[in-house]
């Protein structure tokens, strides 16, 4: 199953939106739907560092870090690295579908900034168990997310 | 009885372990996390706790857990290698990979039964290297670096016992394996003693209007138009300025893929094939092998008959670096 590519005229409307009401959005749905399973990895090493996550066709931008209690939007400020894909591709990451160097290699993922922060980052998040992440998540999210990755993985060719 | 054609899958993480133990994985390779393997990236690789259910869950499944302790000891660490050793051994693992002989001379003597393999790093590339490893420290399997021909390979198979593995699938560089420094003159650590080539901090990408620029410690080592694909962002894989023209001086990023070699192989005896990639996800782990599993028990029931599958090649492509593929030094006429 291809998951859709996110519509342009709904991305010209976000791309209006202000950067911290979305950030903040972004931040506590993480907090909420991830944060209790995330809150186990040694965040330490990335404390204080900050992270743009730019969703390209959505003309979207999130700014955050991480914690001991959780993501925070933040307002102002250069970030340490930025991530930027589609809305599509970033929702393959995150659902194991695809491989973060094989996007690299076809141009679709640009990391910028400190590289060592982002792959530190990527493989901390690759490290976690995703039966555990959606295990966690609240009501129904987690179970959606697993029928939506073995959908997709049922329409792989191979 | 040797074993023939066992799919040595990577594991980066837990969850890459389990994704080729699941995908039908006959054993996975690990590194711990500290410089005393080639993959030594930030957040990747395994501590005690994934190391100890990484092998439960392998065992369980009938997979094996080789253990990749292929850098070079320095002397003012010396001791951290040993304990990876000795972490190896009472851990369960079963067998480690190495290139260095005095680390081969303390596992021998340390833990006379654990198993030894010889790492490609050790860069051993005739039976007369090979057989040396085995008399000396009683090593049970070499992987042979990437830049044998078939016809070499078969040479060595033929004049040694210990069992032969070879490279089946994933990114190539220039192959002077156990050797390269090429890495060091640029940001000051290779793979021998930091246990990567350009490291994590070492490496900028940059998008910019004439395109997204790589550069290693400062130095501009190659600049992508929009619609080019990309490499890893080492030295030999960086296109430079030679006498006023800007080219792969070294090599182009591109992956290897010995798919249709797989018959030979089997005719050679060859023990396994190992795929690269410790320092991909685990959906790569999952993808790769699952692929290559297909194939070798195709050829195991016939390798007479045996086609690589267009789907499979198209699957591998797609994660390939540079999205190309070629069967390397594996294939060609002169010795």
């Amino acid at each position: 199953m291809q998951l859709p590519a996110f519509p342009a005229p709904l991305a010209r409307l976000v791309t209006r939106l202000p950067t911290w009401p979305t950030s903040w959005a972004f931040a506590a749905a993480c907090n909420l739907a991830a944060w209790p399973t995330l809150k186990d990895l040694d965040w330490e090493v990335v404390r204080g560092r900050r992270f743009r996550v730019v969703v390209k066709d959505m003309g979207l931008g999130l700014f955050f870090s991480v914690t001991p209690k959780g993501f925070r939007a933040e307002r102002n400020g250069l970030a340490d690295v930025t991530f930027t894909a589609t809305a599509q591709d970033f929702a393959r990451l995150a659902l194991r579908l695809e491989d973060p160097d094989t996007l690299f290699f076809n141009r679709r993922l640009l990391i910028e900034g400190d590289t060592d922060l982002g792959l530190m980052v990527k493989n901390m998040l690759d490290a976690v168990e995703l039966e555990t992440l959606t295990g966690n998540m609240p009501g129904p999210m987690g179970q959606a997310l697993n029928r939506l990755r073995r959908l997709a993985l049922a329409q792989q060719p191979v | 009885m040797k074993p023939l054609l066992e799919l040595i899958c990577p594991a980066g993480s837990l969850p890459a372990l389990k994704a080729a133990v699941d995908h039908g994985a006959d054993g996975v390779y690990l590194g711990l996390k500290d410089n005393t393997n080639a993959r030594n990236f930030s957040g990747l690789n395994f501590d005690a706790r994934t190391l100890a259910e990484g092998i439960r869950y392998a065992h369980a499944k009938g997979a094996k857990v080789l253990m990749a302790l292929n850098t070079y000891p320095q002397p003012a660490t010396l001791a951290r290698w040993h304990a990876a050793v000795d972490t190896a051994a009472t851990s369960g693992v079963d067998a480690i990979i190495l290139a260095d002989p005095g680390l081969m001379a303390y596992a021998r003597k340390t833990h006379p039964n654990l198993r030894l393999h010889l790492s490609v790093q050790g860069s051993a590339t005739s039976y007369e290297a090979v057989n040396f490893y085995r008399e000396r420290f009683g090593i049970q399997r070499a992987v042979l670096p990437r830049v044998l021909s078939l016809a070499q390979v078969e040479n060595v198979v033929q004049h040694t016992d210990v069992e032969i593995e070879l490279f089946g699938f994933g990114g190539l560089c220039v192959m002077v394996e156990g050797r390269c420094l090429l890495s060091s003159y640029a940001c000051g650590d290779s793979p021998n003693t930091f246990g990567a080539c350009s490291p994590g901090h070492a490496v900028r990408w940059e998008q910019t209007p004439k395109g997204m620029e790589t550069r290693l410690n400062g130095v501009l080592i190659d600049r992508y138009a929009d619609n080019e694909k990309a490499g890893y962002p080492t030295l030999c894989k960086g296109r430079f300025e030679v006498q006023g023209e800007t080219y792969y001086a070294l090599e182009e990023p591109t992956s290897l893929n010995s798919m249709e070699l797989l018959p030979e192989m089997a005719r050679l005896g060859i023990a396994a094939i190992k795929i690269e990639g410790r320092q991909r996800s685990p959906a790569y782990a999952a993808q790769v092998t699952k692929v290559w599993r297909a194939a070798i028990d195709a050829v195991k029931r016939s390798a007479e008959t045996f086609k690589p599958n267009p789907a499979w090649m198209a699957e591998l492509n797609k994660v390939s670096e540079g999205s190309m593929h070629t069967l390397g030094a594996y294939y060609r006429p002169w010795k």
